[in-house]
């Protein structure tokens, strides 16, 4: 796009109507490579996602993830990417949590779609939705310690068991057996 | 391994219980783990939990989905998934951005090329390069023929699930000639990971074009040969129509994509609706259904099918010339001719091969039009070789939820040919 094509359109942006509607909720607002990023305090999620919905037309939530960097206090980046099939836009809404129990309140009651998603980054990185109607881990086991896409979470790996090794093996692995 | 241990060792004399304790004791553990039906009340009479799955021919991998039945009809559905999950996106975390291309594949192994194409957006656009022409043209030939392909596999496997199994001899005597010019160009059927972040992996092998050309001269026979079999039989549109319904609100608010949300009458295709690559250039139309049933959904798939032909046939004929990698050497290595010519081409290939290419930081969200739906990539970089997070939006996970709407108040039996109707691929789903 142009610049001057930037210049000349007067119809206000969803990330500028969004600052002027909530305000405060806003922490900051990107523009980069073609992407819309805007950061919310959590608080405010679930109001600007319903005003989304409603007013600017985003019937989806596609995907929901996020990222973690444990040197800063509030260490996880949780990400919403919005689609709008009417205006046939996207927007990606950040919230930054942390603490000992870091939690976001759920979007499940303004996109039900997004109920997996939010299940699979609590499975991954131990960030609780509040009100979720079943959160619970769904890609790893039930009883499972810690959460592996957290930057602490070490790489494993699983040894393969022959005959030679098999006792060795076997009792490190109190969990394989059901 | 526990159960088997315990045999093995019953047998081998090492556990010295009895046969009929250790028969107790497993009826008990597999009691606990419904894999025997058990009953409760309900309110109007008994209900029967069942377990269907993980090892079940029709959930097409390793789904497992607890069922509460009242007789034949179906009160509750609950898929549990995550029986393949092997930690991808953790793994990319650890290799360099050329090496994750190899990952992408393995995800979903029915629409491959879609994978790596999202990924290796993905990855180009926080790089911030354009990809020549011949490049975008091939990309887009090898994943229309990957939409033939993997629709072809949903054909036969769901024909075959409902109980028509002729059909999935035909389809797969098709997949097998698109799996043939797949391995022309790769070497490889399956896992080809021939698209890179900058272009291709190679060019494409002399007499590529006849092969594809010869081929899409060939199916729309092919397709009407499917079409001959299903559409207007009784028995395949009894089983079909009507069967697992789902609106266009629903859908959109549970984040389906793909086919299954175009049979609800939503002309939603990212390839028409935010063209990327180089979509805009060609004429196709977005089937789309009316009802959001079954058979809407078979009818979107197999018109899908014919539009992908004539994408392939408007590629071939405008298929340009030219490199298929970026000129920027720090993201696509130099020439061998010049490696041995130039120390700057030397030095590049040194450098590229062992510190990788080093991507800006910042964060991109790359999508595309996969068979299923949206395939999404979500890329994070800190500046380095290696990507600091990556994760895929696989339309399966998402598509899956919505099968507690389709099958609930339905049969058993239409439980099947919803599951078949819905594709899902579970190495995509659990990744």
């Amino acid at each position: 796009m142009d610049r001057t094509d930037i210049e000349t359109t007067t119809e206000p942006t969803t990330a500028d109507l969004v600052r002027e509607t909530f305000g405060e909720a806003v922490l900051d607002i990107t523009e980069r490579l073609g992407e819309t990023t805007i950061t919310l305090t959590p608080k405010a999620l679930p109001d600007v996602a319903r005003w989304l919905r409603d007013e600017r037309g985003f019937e989806m939530c596609v995907d929901v993830t996020a990222a973690d960097f444990p040197q800063d206090k509030e260490r996880f980046r949780v990400v919403y990417h919005l689609l709008s099939l009417s205006r046939r836009e996207r927007v990606r809404l950040a919230v930054r949590v942390g603490g000992k129990k870091p939690t976001v309140p759920t979007l499940t009651t303004v996109w039900p779609g997004v109920n997996f998603c939010e299940r699979e980054v609590y499975d991954m990185f131990g960030v609780h939705f509040e009100g979720h109607p079943n959160l619970k881990r769904i890609l790893m086991p039930e009883d499972w310690d810690g959460h592996p896409l957290r930057k602490d979470y070490p790489l494993g790996y699983e040894p393969v068991q022959f005959t030679h090794n098999f006792e060795e093996i076997d009792a490190k692995k109190p969990y394989a057996k059901s | 391994m526990g159960m088997l241990q315990n045999a093995v060792n019953w047998l081998l004399g090492r556990d010295q219980r009895g046969a009929w304790e250790l028969h107790e004791e497993m009826r008990e553990r597999q009691l606990e783990q419904m894999l025997i039906p058990t009953w409760e009340e309900g309110e109007s009479g008994p209900r029967m939990l069942l377990n269907m799955g993980p090892q079940h021919p029709s959930t097409h991998g390793v789904l497992r989905l607890f069922l509460e039945l009242e007789g034949e009809r179906v009160v509750r559905v609950e898929p549990d998934i995550g029986f393949l999950h092997t930690g991808i996106e953790k793994t990319f975390e650890y290799k360099k951005y050329e090496q994750g291309v190899t990952l992408t594949p393995r995800t979903d192994y029915l629409s491959n090329v879609f994978n790596t194409w999202a990924y290796c957006m993905a990855v180009e656009k926080l790089l911030e390069v354009e990809i020549p022409p011949r490049a975008e043209y091939v990309r887009v030939i090898m994943g229309e023929l990957q939409r033939i392909s993997s629709h072809l596999v949903w054909l036969g496997t769901h024909a075959l699930d409902i109980g028509a199994m002729s059909v999935f001899l035909y389809a797969f005597r098709e997949r097998e000639m698109i799996l043939d010019i797949f391995e022309m160009v790769t070497g490889a059927r399956m896992m080809m990971s021939y698209f890179r972040p900058g272009g291709l992996a190679w060019d494409i092998p002399d007499g590529f074009e006849e092969v594809v050309a010869s081929f899409i001269d060939l199916m729309p026979s092919r397709i009407d040969e499917y079409e001959a079999l299903l559409t207007n039989n009784p028995i395949w549109r009894e089983r079909t129509q009507g069967v697992g319904v789902v609106d266009a609100e629903t859908a959109m608010a549970m984040s389906v994509t793909g086919p299954i949300l175009r049979a609800t009458g939503v002309a939603w295709d990212l390839r028409k609706a935010m063209p990327y690559s180089v979509y805009s250039e060609f004429e196709f139309d977005v089937p789309v259904g009316t009802h959001g049933d079954v058979f809407d959904r078979y009818r979107v798939r197999m018109q899908e099918m014919r539009e992908s032909i004539k994408i392939i046939r408007q590629a071939l004929d405008k298929l340009p010339g030219g490199p298929h990698r970026v000129d920027n050497h720090k993201v696509a290595p130099p020439p061998k001719e010049e490696i041995y010519l130039s120390m700057e081409a030397l030095i590049h290939h040194f450098k590229l091969w062992t510190e990788g290419m080093l991507v800006p930081p910042g964060e991109a969200y790359a999508a595309i039009e996969g068979p299923r739906g949206e395939i999404g990539f979500y890329v994070v970089s800190d500046g380095s070789a290696r990507p600091y997070r990556v994760h895929m939006r696989s339309p399966s996970f998402n598509n899956l939820q919505i099968i507690s709407h389709m099958a609930e108040g339905g049969l058993v039996a239409d439980l099947i040919a919803i599951i078949a109707s819905l594709d899902p691929v579970l190495g995509e789903i659990d990744r």
